[in-house]
């Protein structure tokens, strides 16, 4: 945990969890492991607040909790995990996917999941059930067996999950065990870790599917408490109570990675290539792991049998693709001697990085660096004159760019001596370009890029609270005066309450927030690659 | 390795090595060597790139925010427990005050991982020191910052739940006048006077005398 991670994930802790919660989350980020009182005697809160708090990030997964160091009989000792408090960030991205993929349900269940942490799946299909009849028009209203069927599917493509079940901590937690819901599905820790993997995506078998959403009508009390007591029935006669769901993120990432794969070949080569990349990635998407190296070997066959039905192309064209691709290197791979092809995620995710620390390096220094850049990432180790030589770059200006390189420390000097003494004279100076530790120190670069972002939009939203507060104020205002039926003067009076400057005030503000905001958005994006190939690296 | 010369030298610019190996060749102007640390926001030579917004950006930005206020709204943010008053009146002690967090809604799943967290004392509020039962049973209904009623309460007092609340509301007839705790003056003893004269646009052709 860096400084800038932790830095970061007490921001989006604040924003999200409120001040409490993010004083525990940094002091536990920074702290390691440790038990109830020390995090309350620290942080200075009162007890109920730190439990509260630590149940939040429970519940959302951002900590964990297991026996203390001294063996069973010390107190509990809790663990909060950077990583997935930065996953916070790349919730639109998962609610625009879902949205993509499974259409409007399919969002809101995600959106729902997210919001939650996790949910049962009853419960789930009642809220986005009623979220989406509240939008819809009057008199229709949605089914749960809709919502159940776009659950079931999104559980079936993996990217819902069961809750892990929570490991038995000594002998003084068996003894609740008893007390817990007699779920078919949980098993104990001892069963064997396949066992919860293949139970791990598999719906429970009781859940209330009969049913409708229920419109929120203000207007009709009676209608609201029959419902309300129709509804504490509905929950307790569904039979998944223990059973909880959670957002996948590794395949929604898997999902990412595949598109960056496609969408690099396609801007290679062409539309049919990537459509091709395409049906291959998804005749492996169940069947390999995701952090395999390769996907799994398909021969020609099958990928001509699998192509979608409205991209007709014919046999030997489809050859002849499948032999440019293998020529790429982010296209498909044939191992020697056997009629297969596979698609190579690691070294699709080697040049996707590479791709993209070219372009920050261009973007920052120019178009002559970044072929400097490049020239040192493919020729690995080159003298001063030999750099000179090959970008074709004057010296004098040669020289200043990879000075200017060298002290962003993008680019690095290895010594090689011509003599045991390491004489200067006698000693080559080469530079080369280190792949992963500079794909490191981008990404600390970035953490703190969208940390800075929070906390300037924080204090643009600081600066005019005053203003920000007046004008939803006179909405308020407005809104209750509409309601009960006001004259349009009434109206223009209220609404000239806020002068013209103030107006042009907040829109430049509304204007500045939204910039930053998705600005953080495409940050995540660059953040996102950069994290898959040090992680793909780290696994290897 | 520009400094070893500082260690070394006499005469200027000896440098244990060659410079023209690192590539600085004889008598050029090499930049001027830096006396303070880099400014804040140095100037940017290059432009950045423009923001990519297309509709699925906008589509994104909306869901973030989106996102953000129902965070605000959901148990989950926990508020500190104490709001900030300009002033401290004695009427706080027994005016009720908002409650402060809406974590009343929420009750982590007993049966899953809760149970489990040894130690964990269930939520009581910290001023919870009533020594009556008579109150007990009024602050369980009127008590602003319940999380979690305790597990024996609940198994116990299911069957006897109905038949208690019976008694309460009862009680609560009859309590109109002290409410929260056991204090001998009515409620309208702690007015702080601030409703006082809001009456004031109505009739008044009526002379007051």
């Amino acid at each position: 945990m860096t400084a800038q991670e932790v830095r970061l994930c007490g921001l989006l802790l604040q924003e999200h969890f409120g001040e409490v919660v993010e004083r525990i989350g940094t002091h536990l980020l920074r702290g390691g492991a440790q038990n109830l009182r020390t995090i309350a005697n620290e942080t200075n809160t009162p007890l109920d607040l730190v439990k509260k708090s630590l149940c939040v990030l429970v519940q959302h997964g951002a900590c964990d909790f297991g026996s203390g160091r001294r063996g069973p009989g010390s107190p509990v000792e809790y663990r909060a995990s950077c990583e997935r408090v930065l996953r916070v960030l790349r919730y639109p991205r998962y609610i625009y996917t879902a949205k993509t993929l499974y259409g409007d349900t399919g969002e809101l269940i995600v959106e729902e999941v997210l919001q939650r942490g996790h949910m049962t799946m009853s419960n789930t299909v009642k809220t986005v059930a009623d979220r989406l009849t509240h939008n819809m028009e009057e008199g229709r209203s949605m089914e749960y067996s809709e919502v159940v069927s776009a659950f079931s599917k999104l559980v079936e493509t993996h990217f819902l999950q069961r809750c892990p079940p929570v490991a038995e901590m000594g002998t003084a937690a068996t003894s609740t065990t008893p007390a817990t819901p007699s779920t078919p599905a949980a098993p104990a820790s001892t069963a064997p870790p396949t066992a919860e993997i293949n139970i791990c995506y598999t719906l429970a078998c009781c859940v209330c599917v009969a049913g409708r959403g229920k419109r929120r009508r203000s207007s009709d009390d009676s209608e609201e408490q029959r419902g309300g007591k129709k509804a504490k029935m509905d929950s307790e006669s569904c039979g998944d109570e223990g059973i909880y769901w959670l957002v996948n993120f590794e395949r929604f990432h898997q999902h990412f990675r595949d598109q960056a794969i496609i969408s690099a070949v396609a801007s290679k080569l062409d539309q049919t290539s990537s459509e091709i990349v395409r049906t291959m990635l998804r005749m492996s998407e169940v069947t390999t792991t995701q952090t395999a190296a390769y996907t799994q070997p398909l021969s020609a066959n099958e990928i001509f049998r699998s192509l979608p039905p409205n991209y007709s192309i014919s046999r030997p064209i489809l050859d002849q693709y499948l032999s440019l691709l293998v020529d790429d290197p982010v296209g498909a791979d044939s191992p020697p001697h056997i009629p297969t092809l596979t698609i190579g995620r690691s070294i699709a995710e080697l040049t996707l990085d590479q791709a993209t620390l070219e372009s920050v390096v261009q973007e920052r220094f120019g178009s002559r660096s970044a072929r400097i850049f490049r020239l040192l990432l493919r020729k690995r180790h080159l003298e001063q004159k030999q750099v000179e030589d090959f970008a074709m770059i004057p010296a004098k200006e040669a020289k200043d760019m990879l000075y200017t390189l060298l002290s962003e420390n993008l680019v690095q000097l290895q010594e090689i001596p011509k003599t045991p003494d390491h004489a200067p004279s006698r000693t080559f100076y080469l530079y080369t370009v280190n792949q992963l530790p500079t794909a490191r120190l981008l990404l600390q670069h970035c953490y703190k890029t969208v940390a800075n972002l929070i906390e300037r939009r924080l204090f643009e939203t600081k600066e005019n609270k005053r203003l920000l507060e007046k004008s939803q104020r006179i909405e308020a205002i407005l809104a209750s005066l509409q309601a009960s039926g006001a004259e349009p003067e009434q109206l223009t009076e209220v609404e000239e309450m806020i002068t013209a400057p103030e107006r042009q005030q907040l829109e430049a503000l509304r204007h500045h927030i939204n910039k930053l905001d998705s600005t953080e958005n495409q940050v995540d994006e660059t953040v996102f690659l950069l994290e898959s190939y040090i992680f793909s690296t780290k696994t290897k | 390795m520009v400094g070893l010369g500082h260690s070394r030298g006499r005469g200027k610019g000896y440098m244990s090595f060659s410079i023209e190996a690192v590539g600085i060749g004889k008598g050029e102007n090499l930049p001027p060597s830096i006396l303070q640390p880099t400014p804040l926001f140095p100037p940017v030579e290059h432009k950045p790139v423009p923001l990519v917004m297309g509709e699925e950006g906008e589509y994104m930005l909306a869901l973030k925010q989106e996102f953000r206020g129902n965070m605000k709204n959901l148990p989950f943010y926990v508020r500190p427990a104490i709001s900030k008053k300009d002033v401290e009146r004695y009427s706080d002690k027994y005016q009720n005050s908002e409650p402060s967090d809406n974590t009343i809604e929420w009750n982590p799943d007993r049966g899953s991982w809760f149970s489990l967290m040894i130690g964990f004392c269930p939520f009581l509020s910290v001023t919870d020191t009533s020594l009556s039962t008579r109150v007990d049973k009024e602050e369980i209904i009127h008590n602003l910052e319940v999380g979690i009623t305790l597990e024996e309460e609940v198994t116990s007092d299911e069957e006897e739940g109905e038949k208690k609340k019976q008694e309460e509301e009862q009680q609560d007839g009859e309590d109109e006048y002290d409410e929260e705790e056991e204090t001998d003056y009515i409620m309208s003893y702690f007015d702080n006077g601030e409703e006082f004269g809001g009456d004031s646009d109505d009739n008044m052709d009526e002379a007051v005398y």
